[in-house]
C-alpha cells in the first residue's frame, strides 16, 4: 500500500490564555517595565491551554474519515492546523497531496457581486484557476440551482439560495486531500441529501476527506473511519461504527440514567477535587432511565460530595442537541437564591414538569458553583432520548426543522369583527 | 470507559483494509511538512503562483465593487488630488508663500502628490490588511500575500488616472499659458522604476505595519496619523532644497524623498536627487522589504489565535 496521505505525529497546541483577545502595547510597555525592575511579568501570568495533546494518526489515501467528539474536544483546532490557518505548538505534519479545506461555505463572497462573479472570486480563494472555474462554472450553476439568478447580486438572493452556491463552489474542488467542517448543517432536508451524494461521489473518485460533524448519522453514511477525540487528544481510531457508538455511549454507566461524575472521562481536563459525585435522571414514576417522552416531566437529581463546607451552592444543568447547539440551562439560583450551608454529602434535583424537546438525542451538562465562581462541572454528563409523545395532543409530528423545542402554542382562530 | 489509559497512544491505521484506487496520481511527490519551526515564507512565495488569478480577481473585485455605488465613479481618483492640489496652492502658496523651485505652484503640488499618494494609498490599504481580513484568513488559507499585493496592483489604477490628470494641467499651463521654468527630463523613460520602487517600498512598509497591528493593535490608531507626519518629513509640499541644511541628512534617509523629488526631476525637471541618495533610498527599501516579509511571515502563522 502507498504512503498515508496523511501524517500527524504528536501533534499539539497550546493557547495562551489571557493573551486571547488583544495583546496591546500596554501589556507589552508593562512587561518590559517589570523586566527592567528585575520583578516577574505580571502581565501574562495567566495559564495555558492545550486544545490537542499529542495528538498522533495516518490517513490513507482515498479514505474518508469523520473527526467526532464534543465540543471543546479539539476538532476546529486540528483542522485549522492541518488547513495552515494556524501554525502547531509542536509536533509535524506530513501532508502528501494539496489540501482544500472548508470550514465556512461561502467564505469571502462579495454581496455587490454577482453569483457568477463570485463563483469565480470565491472558487479562486479555495485554490482553483479561473480555467478549471471556467470549465465547472455551468456545472455549479445547476448544482446550486440559481440558474435564473446568475447575474444578480448575492445579496438579493435568499438565505438559502446564496448557502446552495457557497456549497456548490467548494463541492466541485478537486484538491487531493478535502477538509470540511459541519457544512451540511445548512440548508433545507433536501439539499443537504445532495451534499451528502456530492461529498459520496467525493470520495469515491479517490480523494481524501476529512470530515467534522455533531451529525452521527451523517458520519456513519459517508466515513469509513473515525477519529474520536476528547480534551484534545486522540482517544479512539477505528471502524466508524465502532467510534460512534464509543461516543454515543459516552458517559452512560452500568445503571441506566445513573451516571458517575467523580471519574467521569469528561472531567479530565477540570483538575481539582471533585464535588459532583453522581448525576441520575428519573422520570415521572421517580424511575432511572435515559429515555423520555417529549412532554412528559424530567428529573435530574445531583448528588455532592464538598470538600468543604459551603453556603449557598448554585447548581445547574444545561441541554445541548446533537449539533452541540445549547437548547437551555436551568440553575438553581433561577428559583431559590438561598439553597442553605452543607458540609456533607446532600442531594440537588432539578425537575422540568415538561420536558417539551422534539425527538431526538440530547446531551446532559451538570455543574456547581457559589458566588464567587464555578467550582467543578461535566461538560457533557450524559446523552438522553427523547420520544415522540403526541405532545400536540392532535397526531400532527414534530419536524426537525421546527426547531428542538416543542412549544405547543394555543391557537384562537377566528373571524375578525367587521369594521363600518 | 477504560480508554482512559491510551489517551495518548494512536493507531496508525484504521481498521478497515479496503484498497484505495486513486484515480488522481498527481499528487506523487507532491510532499509538504509542516513543523512548529517551519517557515511559511518560502511555501508561501512558491504558492503565489498557483494562486495568481486571485491576485487578478481581488483586483478586479475592487475596481467593481469600490465604485458600484457612487455616481461620480472613478472620477473621485480626479477630483481629490486636484481639490487638495487648490487647497495647497492657496496656503502653501498664496498664504505661507512657500517657492516652488519656480514651477507654478499648480503643478509642482501636483507632481508631489503624484510621487507621494501611490504610496500613501498602499499604505492606507495595507497597514491593516491581516487584522482587517482576520474573518477571512481565519477560515480558509490562501498565501496572506496576495491581498497586499493585490491591493498595491488596484491602487496602480488610481495612479494611471492621476498621472493623466497631471499631464493634462502640464500641457494646459505649457500650451495654454505659455508658463516657463519646467518640462520634461529624458530621464522619464525611468518612470516605470520609480514606480515600482514605490510599489516595493510600501509593500515593505505595509507588511511591516500590518504584521506590528496584528500585534498591537493600538497601531490601528495611529498609522492614519504615521502616513501625516510622513508626509510633511518628505517634500511634498516644498522642495527638498528649502529644507534647513541641518535636517537635511534626515529627509534623505527617508526612501520617500528621493522618490518624490525623482518624480519632480523627470516631470518637471527641477527636483534635487543625488546618486548617493537614490542608493541608499534602494538599499534600505530592499532592505525593509526583507525585514517586512520575515515579519509578517512570523506574524500571521498564529496571529489568527489572538483575534
Amino acid at each position: 500500500m502507498s504512503k498515508p496521505i496523511i501524517e500527524v505525529k504528536g501533534l499539539s497546541k497550546v493557547y495562551q490564555l489571557g493573551t486571547i483577545g488583544a495583546t496591546s502595547l500596554k501589556l507589552e510597555v508593562e512587561r518590559l517595565w517589570h523586566s527592567i525592575r528585575g520583578k516577574n511579568g505580571s502581565a501574562r501570568k495567566s495559564g495555558e491551554f492545550w486544545a490537542l495533546r499529542d495528538v498522533s494518526f495516518a490517513v490513507e489515501p482515498g479514505k474518508v474519515v469523520g473527526i467526532i467528539g464534543r465540543n471543546g474536544a479539539g476538532k476546529s483546532t486540528l483542522l485549522k492546523i492541518l488547513s495552515r490557518i494556524t501554525q502547531q505548538t509542536a509536533g509535524e505534519i506530513v501532508l502528501r497531496g494539496r489540501v482544500a479545506s472548508l470550514l465556512e461555505v461561502g467564505t469571502g463572497f462579495h454581496p455587490d457581486l454577482s453569483g457568477r462573479e463570485n463563483i469565480y472570486l470565491n472558487g479562486a480563494i479555495l485554490g482553483m484557476t479561473k480555467t478549471e472555474i471556467r470549465s465547472k462554472l455551468d456545472e455549479i450553476v445547476a448544482f446550486a440551482e440559481i440558474e435564473q439568478f446568475v447575474d444578480t447580486p448575492v445579496k438579493r438572493y435568499s438565505s438559502g439560495m446564496y448557502v446552495r452556491l457557497a456549497f456548490a463552489v467548494a463541492a466541485h474542488l478537486e484538491p487531493e486531500i478535502l477538509i470540511v467542517d459541519e457544512v451540511l448543517a445548512v440548508g433545507d432536508a433536501a439539499f443537504q441529501k445532495k451534499c451528502l451524494g456530492k461529498m459520496h461521489d467525493v470520495a469515491s473518485r479517490g480523494r481524501t476527506v476529512l470530515f467534522v460533524s455533531h451529525n452521527m448519522a451523517a458520519i456513519q453514511s459517508l466515513c469509513d473511519s473515525g477519529i474520536m477525540l476528547r480534551n484534545g487528544s486522540v482517544l479512539k481510531y477505528g471502524l466508524v461504527n465502532e467510534v460512534v457508538s464509543s461516543y454515543l455511549s459516552e458517559g452512560t454507566t452500568t445503571v441506566d440514567g445513573q451516571i458517575e461524575l467523580t471519574t467521569h472521562p469528561a472531567r479530565a481536563r477540570n483538575g481539582g477535587t471533585p464535588w459532583l459525585t453522581r448525576l441520575t435522571l428519573r422520570d415521572e414514576h421517580g424511575v432511572p432511565t435515559s429515555r423520555f417522552a417529549s412532554s412528559r416531566p424530567i428529573s435530574a437529581e445531583i448528588e455532592i460530595t464538598p470538600p468543604r463546607e459551603i453556603i449557598n451552592p448554585r447548581l445547574a444543568i444545561a441541554i445541548e442537541d446533537e449539533h452541540g447547539r445549547r437548547i437551555g440551562t436551568t440553575a438553581s439560583h433561577f428559583d431559590v437564591s438561598h439553597t442553605g450551608r452543607f458540609g456533607e454529602p446532600f442531594t440537588a434535583t432539578a425537575f422540568l414538569p415538561r420536558l417539551n424537546l422534539g425527538p431526538g438525542r440530547y446531551l446532559l451538562s451538570v455543574s456547581i458553583g457559589e458566588i464567587g465562581g464555578q467550582l467543578d462541572s461535566i461538560d457533557g454528563a450524559s446523552w438522553f432520548e427523547v420520544e415522540w409523545d403526541n405532545a400536540y395532543r392532535t397526531g400532527a409530528l414534530h419536524e426537525w426543522f421546527y426547531g428542538p423545542v416543542v412549544m405547543a402554542g394555543e391557537w384562537r382562530v377566528a373571524c375578525s369583527p367587521k369594521i363600518n | 470507559m477504560s480508554s482512559n489509559s491510551n489517551l495518548a497512544t494512536a493507531p496508525a491505521v484504521p481498521g478497515t483494509e479496503t484498497p484505495a484506487t486513486p484515480e488522481i496520481d498527481h499528487f506523487k511527490g507532491y510532499e509538504v511538512v509542516l513543523r512548529p519551526d517551519t517557515s511559511w515564507l518560502a511555501i508561501e512565495l512558491m504558492g503565489i503562483w498557483h494562486y495568481r488569478d486571485l491576485v487578478s480577481l481581488l483586483v478586479w473585485r475592487d475596481f467593481v465593487s469600490k465604485y458600484k455605488q457612487t455616481i461620480l465613479g472613478p472620477l473621485w481618483f480626479i477630483i481629490q488630488p486636484v481639490l487638495l492640489t487648490l487647497v495647497f496652492t492657496i496656503i502653501f502658496g498664496k498664504v505661507a508663500k512657500l517657492p516652488t523651485d519656480g514651477v507654478p505652484p499648480m503643478l509642482f503640488y501636483l507632481c508631489g502628490q503624484l510621487g507621494w499618494n501611490y504610496f500613501a494609498q498602499n499604505f492606507a490599504s495595507n497597514s491593516g490588511s491581516l487584522v482587517t481580513n482576520a474573518a477571512l484568513f481565519s477560515k480558509v488559507y490562501f498565501p496572506r500575500l496576495v491581498v497586499p499585493l493585490a491591493a498595491i496592483i488596484s491602487n496602480l489604477l488610481a495612479f494611471a488616472i492621476q498621472t493623466a490628470t497631471f499631464f493634462a494641467f502640464f500641457l494646459f499651463y505649457k500650451f495654454v499659458l505659455h508658463a516657463g521654468g519646467f518640462g520634461l527630463d529624458w530621464r522619464v523613460v525611468f518612470l516605470p522604476l520609480l514606480v515600482l520602487q514605490s510599489a516595493v517600498f510600501s509593500l515593505a512598509v505595509g507588511l511591516l505595519m500590518s504584521a506590528l497591528t496584528a500585534k498591537y493593535r493600538d497601531l490601528t490608531h495611529l498609522s492614519p496619523l504615521i502616513i501625516q507626519v510622513w508626509m510633511y518629513a518628505t517634500p511634498v509640499i516644498f522642495p527638498l532644497s528649502k529644507f534647513p541644511l541641518q535636517w537635511q541628512w534626515l529627509v534623505a534617509l527617508n526612501p520617500m524623498t528621493s522618490i518624490v523629488e525623482s518624480f519632480r526631476l523627470v516631470m518637471l525637471g527641477t527636483g534635487t536627487v543625488e546618486p548617493s541618495q537614490l542608493f541608499v533610498s534602494i538599499v534600505l527599501t530592499l532592505v525593509l522589504l526583507v525585514a517586512g516579509l520575515l515579519l509578517f511571515g512570523k506574524v500571521e502563522k498564529t496571529f489568527v489565535d489572538t483575534v
